[in-house]
């Protein structure tokens, strides 16, 4: 099996290690690097609990290998917030209690980030179409698309 | 799941990543979007010695019409075509299928080529590309040779590229005036492949008959297919609702599905004959409405 060093951008900082060939890149967000933000749920490619944005793009790194993002920059749910502030997205799952077990809403923010970079002004089915990458066990949805909804509203009025 | 041990190349030229292939021949894999591929390593379907990753070879990843034809990089991206103008307003068949591969985070990675040169019939490029009457354009040793799409899947999960080529470009036909295309497909949740779903793309002579049509089908059968004797029906034809119905009932005899966890063969019949018709109809209905 092949090592290879691998350097990463994450949330603005550069990381170099050597990986295993093999190794998973949600492995190595969590493993290598402790930051256990971006969650394991299926393993295989449906849940969405290890979305980040690789190149501003959303992925899940159950289905990536770390060497395939070398070079590449990486956002990962520990990147969200700015300096204390809650990305609104962040505040809006606050606001409109779209989290009860809280285990899919780092992956559901993530795909939301992009999601609303995208279409600042996503109707509900726009939401819903835009997060059926995730699954959610606990809320049945209805809250996580109010918090979407919030945020956006506060994005358009943070740009406004 | 943890994937079993390979060995990772990572070649930054396609000459490069060719002779990897002759070096390392059948224990060797190419890694496009890995969507397919990294689901078969975690449950040992696969096991490739050598993961060769096209992902770095510059090139390959466009979208653009030359020559009276559209042509598709075969590392472009999923969510390239969904995000693409030209797809939205031309290729309304493309814009279909691609909402309907897995889900928003999958087509950020997974790739047109991918899609095709895995050669499974239940995914959903295959079928498009019959109707669509593409071609893969193979790149070997030897130079480049292009495969029409009803010879590029002999058999099950099997394409027609030999071991040491590689899959570069899909060319489909700019399509002429009057022309409209759909994709339909039922599948039990997001993220699952097709029950069955059926692909078409026609065009309308000034009469208002159909002058070329396409159908292929997916995942009801060992390969994608082309619905011939349903194409065959249209053909020429002015399209009544008789004649559409026939031909729902002729793709449903085209196809060969099996029992399986998403239903009866005959229940995926009755799948495709409706499905057919729904697509030739919203297919003539784009037609119409299209320059």
């Amino acid at each position: 099996m092949s090592k290879h060093t691998v350097t990463i951008e994450i949330n603005g900082s550069s990381f170099t290690r050597e990986v295993d060939s093999r190794l998973l890149l949600v492995h190595f967000l969590r493993e290598n690097l402790q930051m256990t933000g971006t969650h394991i749920g299926c393993d295989t490619t449906h849940c969405g609990a290890c979305t980040v944005l690789m190149d501003g793009r959303s992925i899940k790194t159950c289905t990536v290998y770390t060497v395939q993002a070398n070079g590449k920059s990486l956002t990962t749910i520990e990147g969200l917030e700015n300096g204390g502030k809650l990305h609104p997205l962040q505040e809006g799952f606050h606001e409109e209690h779209g989290l009860q077990c809280g285990f899919c809403t780092p992956g559901m923010i993530m795909r939301a980030v992009e999601l609303l970079g995208k279409n600042p002004n996503p109707t509900e089915d726009e939401i819903r179409t835009g997060i059926s990458g995730n699954l959610c066990r606990c809320t049945g949805y209805v809250n996580i698309v109010k918090s979407v909804q919030y945020a956006a509203e506060k994005m358009k009025a943070e740009v406004a | 799941m943890i994937p079993p041990p390979f060995e990772y190349l990572s070649p930054n030229q396609l000459s490069e990543a060719i002779s990897l292939l002759q070096k390392h021949g059948e224990d060797a894999k190419i890694l496009a979007g890995g969507h397919s591929l990294i689901p078969a390593m975690k449950l040992r379907f696969a096991l490739p010695e050598y993961l060769i990753d096209i992902g770095g070879i510059e090139g390959m990843d466009y979208l653009r019409e030359e020559g009276g034809q559209l042509r598709i990089g075969a590392m472009t991206r999923e969510s390239s075509l969904e995000d693409s103008e030209l797809i939205s307003k031309k290729y309304p068949l493309l814009l279909d299928t691609v909402k309907m591969i897995a889900d928003p985070q999958v087509r950020n990675l997974a790739t047109v080529g991918g899609n095709l040169a895995h050669g499974d019939p239940a995914n959903d490029h295959p079928a498009t590309m019959i109707a669509l009457r593409a071609s893969v354009i193979a790149e070997g040793p030897n130079g480049s040779r292009e495969i029409g799409i009803d010879d590029f899947f002999p058999d099950f999960f099997t394409t027609a590229l030999e071991t040491n080529e590689i899959l570069t470009e899909i060319r489909i036909s700019s399509p002429p005036p009057k022309s409209g295309g759909a994709y339909l497909k039922i599948e039990r949740k997001v993220g699952d492949y097709a029950a069955a779903a059926v692909a078409c793309q026609l065009n309308l002579n000034t009469a208002g008959s159909i002058e070329q049509i396409g159908i292929g089908l997916t995942n009801v059968g060992p390969t994608p297919i082309r619905a011939t004797s349903a194409e065959n029906l249209l053909r020429g034809k002015s399209p009544s609702d008789d004649l559409i119905k026939e031909a729902g009932l002729l793709a449903a005899g085209d196809s060969d599905p099996s029992d399986d966890l998403r239903g009866s063969a005959e229940y995926k019949k009755d799948l495709l004959c409706e499905l057919t018709q729904r697509a030739i109809r919203i297919s003539i209905e784009r037609s119409e409405r299209s320059g």
